[in-house]
């Protein structure tokens, strides 16, 4: 019996020395996963351009109606993104979301991603819908914010050549 | 009755008439064989090779002609070495059809992976993309992986204006050949068509301005990819985001059963709004087509921020905005006071609910209820007119169809449409103008007449007649028929149907009247009235002109007297003042005018009380056609906050002033018409809205075989019966039509055109490039004499008032004539002496 219980606290005394595994959020933050899935972010082109291209895919796929897109017209003068479409309007009602990565899915031009953001709260119902601006990614260093204005005749495809979908 | 065949398809037997084609064969018993290029109104071509089947025929004996038999005494069956077309093949007797072998299967593979072989794979931007034919049959019958290149598709334009309303995009066109054929075959204006050949074949406009035609909105509906499509709706939602919604169009007296395509829209609040119109079938109205102002201009009105929503009442001198009730006490306590001396003034686009309630409360308050129409005859129409069972689309060879006085095209596309097609089918067209229009090409008989002398022509030909049923009246006897009138005369009369269409060309009342009775007498001589497809057809200038007739609203030539001294004039669904500036003169005269509007017109500008109304997609209702089909309509789209329907503000005017009248819904109005109104009776909102099956079957989900037109199961309407049918009573009236001289000089001649300024067709983004400003039109000799050229600016003297207007020259146009268009600013009502000047400033 006595060997049981020295067993056991063996175990005890060998945690205390132990790196403790609780971490002191919100402070510390410990990374996600590779495929975890947060909140949305819409994508940009290294030049800035938009990828997304209003298609409104997403919100087909989407299970909970929680995607609602509008689209427009580029033009050379106010293009937003390649192609002729894009998304004029874009909320995610993240109140609907439930986040299994359909509209990740359906994207042809992977313009949609479900990022690391998880701290989601929100005091009322209506700011519980991001809107586009709140979405889009910055625009990186060297491109330019959208409306751009571009040469003719440069961007008249929608969907580049794509590459083999990656995590 | 043809005969009829039997074979087999996919192991069902089938037994169709002779003639018909495979593909409707197996449409019939429910086998979908998949086309591209066929289509069921259209003549087949075999061009896309899509609807390859393998189809095995009875192997005769050559010496007896008798089919071989096999030892269990059936037929032996020889199968073709090819695959064969289903579109272009008509049935046979014991002919067996397979169209899911292995064979065919992969035929239809095959040629999916080369019509992908330059097809761009853009489905997510496309406007098709979700309704396409060639998305879903590659979905269904495609490869899945292409051997062809991906780098070697072709690039080209992919935003490519044929015109201001239809935009092609060059690379996913597939050249069926749908939208060609459809401007050659059946509207009969080839104004595009195919250019270069092989993998550079491509369609191109050769009008200018680019696509001109008013059908063209249909092409993008039959369009089995999105190379077509239309301006409005450039991108504006996917189609699966859609709802659909029954409606009738309320632009002209066709009556077009269309459908409305409505969706949230973030830019408009969150609120629905109408994102694109498009036809629903009706087989005996508009087949599957509409026109480009139903299409383009039917709703924008409705979402137009000019709309009013508050009640408005004059306050020492200014409209200031009022609640309803203080405005509606203010307008039943003047009718009331009026006692006698109300004048209702209501336009044709008014429902029959609201004018069956305007005429209550007129009447009810001993008032006078008067209808805006330049042109009359509705009462004739409601006797004499096209008997219940009528089908414009089942007249053919031995039937006559008589147009006079109308400008069919503009004045009604789609029934320009069916009668020309008509013609193509056979039936014999007297067209009766006294201009060239665009319905003349098809025309058996063409008769010119000078403007104004319409009625006469009729006459003359009522005297061409052999067989005299009745006794004429002498006077009759000096309107002698040349020899066109004669011929035109007895191949009407020897025609086994009859219809005659009469119109707006040059047309004020008392003429119209004159030639609707004219026109009737001729009718009655031929003996072409009381069953279907005869009688008498009004081409009015509104949706429910003839609505109003049968509710008891009617013309009049005294309009100025009248408003003058009226003690109340109520003002709805028109604009008088807008129309003609001495009649806003009158209207100042009176003591109380109302208006009841959508916009603050010219005549609500000087109204003491100004009514705000729903728009037509914003609620519930019945319009009557020229045809006498009751159709209904539906609301699509909530209406701003504020105003109400027209037949309840009519029945809450009547119950302030004591009057009974009901203003809970319209249908509950239909239900009181129908009771009082003895052509309406037994019609309800429910027997408005049965359906049967309709051929050729479109709108489910074989959208490649009919386009994307919708299918009506919302109510084909019921068309009325004329008294003629009913109780099959003819009374003929004559009357000598009056000699009326006019002066010398100009002759100003009031016309139609389809693309006008008014209320609804303003508003219209699609169209605004389209709608034009004022012009007159004259012949080269008579712009010669005025020493002047085409797209001069000039000034039109009427009437002691200039009008800047620009001058065209149309060789069509007889000698010194004056053609002014209609709701383009000039105030032209009847023929009328005019004077053309040089403008001393060009017209803004």
């Amino acid at each position: 019996m006595l060997k049981e219980i020295v067993r056991g606290l063996s175990t005890t005394f060998r945690q205390i020395f132990e790196k403790p595994v609780t971490i002191q959020y919100p402070e510390v933050k410990r990374p996600v996963r590779p495929r975890f899935k947060g909140r949305h972010i819409l994508k940009r082109y290294d030049n800035g351009l938009e990828k997304c291209i209003g298609c409104s895919l997403c919100a087909a796929a989407c299970p909970a109606d929680a995607i609602f897109v509008e689209a427009a017209e580029n033009t050379d003068e106010l293009r937003y993104s390649p192609g002729e479409r894009y998304a004029s309007t874009y909320e995610i009602n993240l109140l609907r979301c439930i986040f299994c990565g359909y509209c990740e899915d359906a994207c042809p031009t992977e313009a949609i991603i479900l990022g690391d953001n998880y701290e989601l709260s929100f005091t009322d119902r209506r700011s519980a819908i991001y809107t586009k601006e709140m979405l889009i990614e910055p625009v990186k260093p060297g491109g330019k914010p959208t409306p751009q204005k571009v040469e003719p005749g440069k961007f008249t495809r929608s969907i580049p050549d794509m590459q083999d979908p990656q995590d | 009755m043809a005969q009829l065949i039997s074979l087999m398809i996919d192991d069902k037997p089938v037994k169709v008439p002779e003639g018909t084609l495979i593909v409707n064969a197996a449409k019939k018993v429910g086998i979908d064989i998949p086309v591209f290029c066929y289509h069921p109104k259209m003549e087949p071509v075999g061009m896309c090779r899509m609807c390859l089947v393998e189809i095995g025929r009875p192997q005769i004996d050559r010496e007896t002609r008798k089919p071989v038999l096999d030892e269990q005494g059936n037929p032996v069956i020889q199968f073709g070495p090819k695959l064969e077309t289903a579109c272009t093949t008509p049935v046979s007797e014991g002919m067996v059809v397979m169209g899911m072998s292995d064979k065919v299967k992969k035929g239809r593979q095959d040629i999916l992976e080369f019509l992908l072989t330059s097809h761009p794979l853009d489905c997510p931007i496309c406007d098709k993309g979700g309704e396409c034919p060639l998305q879903n049959l590659t979905m269904e019958h495609g490869p899945g992986v292409s051997r062809f290149l991906y780098d070697e598709k072709m690039h080209l334009a992919k935003h490519y204006p044929l015109g201001d309303l239809i935009l092609l995009d060059r690379e996913r066109c597939i050249q069926c050949g749908r939208c060609v054929r459809f401007q050659d075959e059946i509207v009969g204006e080839p104004v595009i068509g195919f250019e270069q050949r092989g993998r550079s074949l491509q369609i191109e406009t050769f009008s200018d301005p680019g696509f001109d035609s008013y059908y063209s909105g249909n092409t993008t509906d039959i369009c089995p990819v999105g190379a077509l499509t239309t301006t409005d709706f450039r991108f504006g939602a996917r189609p699966w985001e859609l709802k659909p919604v029954a409606s009738v169009c309320s632009q002209c007296p066709v009556g077009c059963n269309i459908t409305y395509n409505i969706r949230r829209e973030a830019r408009a609040g969150g609120r629905y709004v109408i994102k694109r119109v498009l036809p629903r079938q009706h087989e005996e109205v508009n087949e599957i087509w509409i026109c480009d102002k139903a299409r383009f201009a039917g709703y924008q009105y409705a979402e137009s921020p000019e709309r009013l929503t508050r009640p408005m009442l004059r306050r020492n001198g200014e409209l200031v905005e009022s609640s309803w009730d203080e405005a509606l006490q203010v307008v039943a306590e003047r009718f009331k006071a009026a006692t006698g001396g109300l004048v209702t003034y209501a336009g044709g686009r008014l429902s029959n609910e609201d004018l069956f309630n305007l005429k209550q409360l007129t009447e009810g308050l001993k008032g006078q209820a008067i209808l805006k129409s330049s042109i009359g005859g509705g009462v004739l129409v409601a006797q004499m007119g096209v008997a219940k069972g009528t089908d414009l689309g089942k007249l053919g060879a031995g039937d006559a169809i008589l147009v006079i006085a109308s400008d069919l095209q503009e004045e009604a596309p789609i029934w320009w449409l069916r009668v020309k097609q008509a013609a193509d089918r056979g039936a014999t067209l007297i067209v009766v103008n006294p201009r060239q229009t665009r319905l003349d090409r098809f025309a058996t008989h063409t008769l010119r007449y000078d403007y104004g002398s319409e009625t006469a022509t009729v006459l003359a030909m009522i005297n061409a007649l052999e067989s005299k049923k009745t006794r004429l009246p002498d006077w009759l006897a000096k309107y002698r028929p040349n020899r066109f009138q004669t011929a035109a005369a007895k191949a009407f009369a020897g025609a086994k149907n009859g219809i005659i269409l009469f119109g707006q060309e040059g047309m004020d009342l008392p003429r119209s009247q004159e030639l609707a009775l004219a026109c009737a007498n001729l009718l009655f001589l031929t003996d072409h009235l009381g069953s279907p497809n005869n009688g008498l057809i009004g081409v009015w200038e509104s949706a429910n002109t003839q609505g109003a007739w049968d509710m008891g609203f009617r013309p009049s030539t005294e309009l100025k007297e009248m408003f003058s001294s009226a003690r109340a004039v109520y003002v709805v669904a028109a604009d008088p003042a807008g129309d003609d500036p001495s009649l806003a003169d009158a209207l100042e005269q009176s003591e109380f005018v109302v208006v009841q509007e959508l916009f603050l017109t010219s005549t609500a500008r000087l109204a003491d009380v100004v009514l705000p109304v729903t728009a037509q997609p914003e609620r519930e209702g019945t319009y009557t056609t020229g045809e006498r089909r009751v159709q209904r309509f539906f609301p699509a789209i909530p209406a701003p906050g504020g105003v109400i329907p027209d037949y309840e503000i009519a029945a809450r005017i009547g119950e302030r002033s004591g009057l009974k009248m009901e203003n809970r819904a319209a249908s509950l109005v239909f239900a009181q018409l129908a009771a009082r109104v003895s052509d309406y009776e037994g019609l309800s909102y429910r027997s408005l809205a049965e359906t049967h099956e309709q051929w050729p079957i479109i709108g489910r989900d074989d959208l490649y075989y009919g386009g994307t037109a919708y299918e009506n199961t919302q109510g084909l309407g019921v068309q009325l019966m004329p008294s003629s049918q009913k109780r099959k009573i003819f009374q003929v009236n004559w009357q000598e039509p009056p000699v009326r001289v006019s002066g010398k000089g100009l002759l100003g001649v009031p016309i139609t055109r389809l693309y006008d300024r008014g209320a609804t067709v303003t508003p219209s983004r699609s169209l605004a490039s389209r709608v034009p400003g004022p012009f007159i039109l004259v012949n080269e000799t008579t712009a010669q004499k005025l020493d002047m050229h085409n797209d001069a600016p000039v000034q039109l003297m009427l009437a002691g008032s200039a009008y800047s207007a620009m001058l065209r020259v149309d060789t069509a146009v007889p000698e010194s004539v004056v053609l002014v268009p209609r709701s383009l600013g000039i105030p032209l009502s009847e023929l009328q002496p005019v004077d053309i000047r040089v403008a001393e400033t060009t017209p803004a």
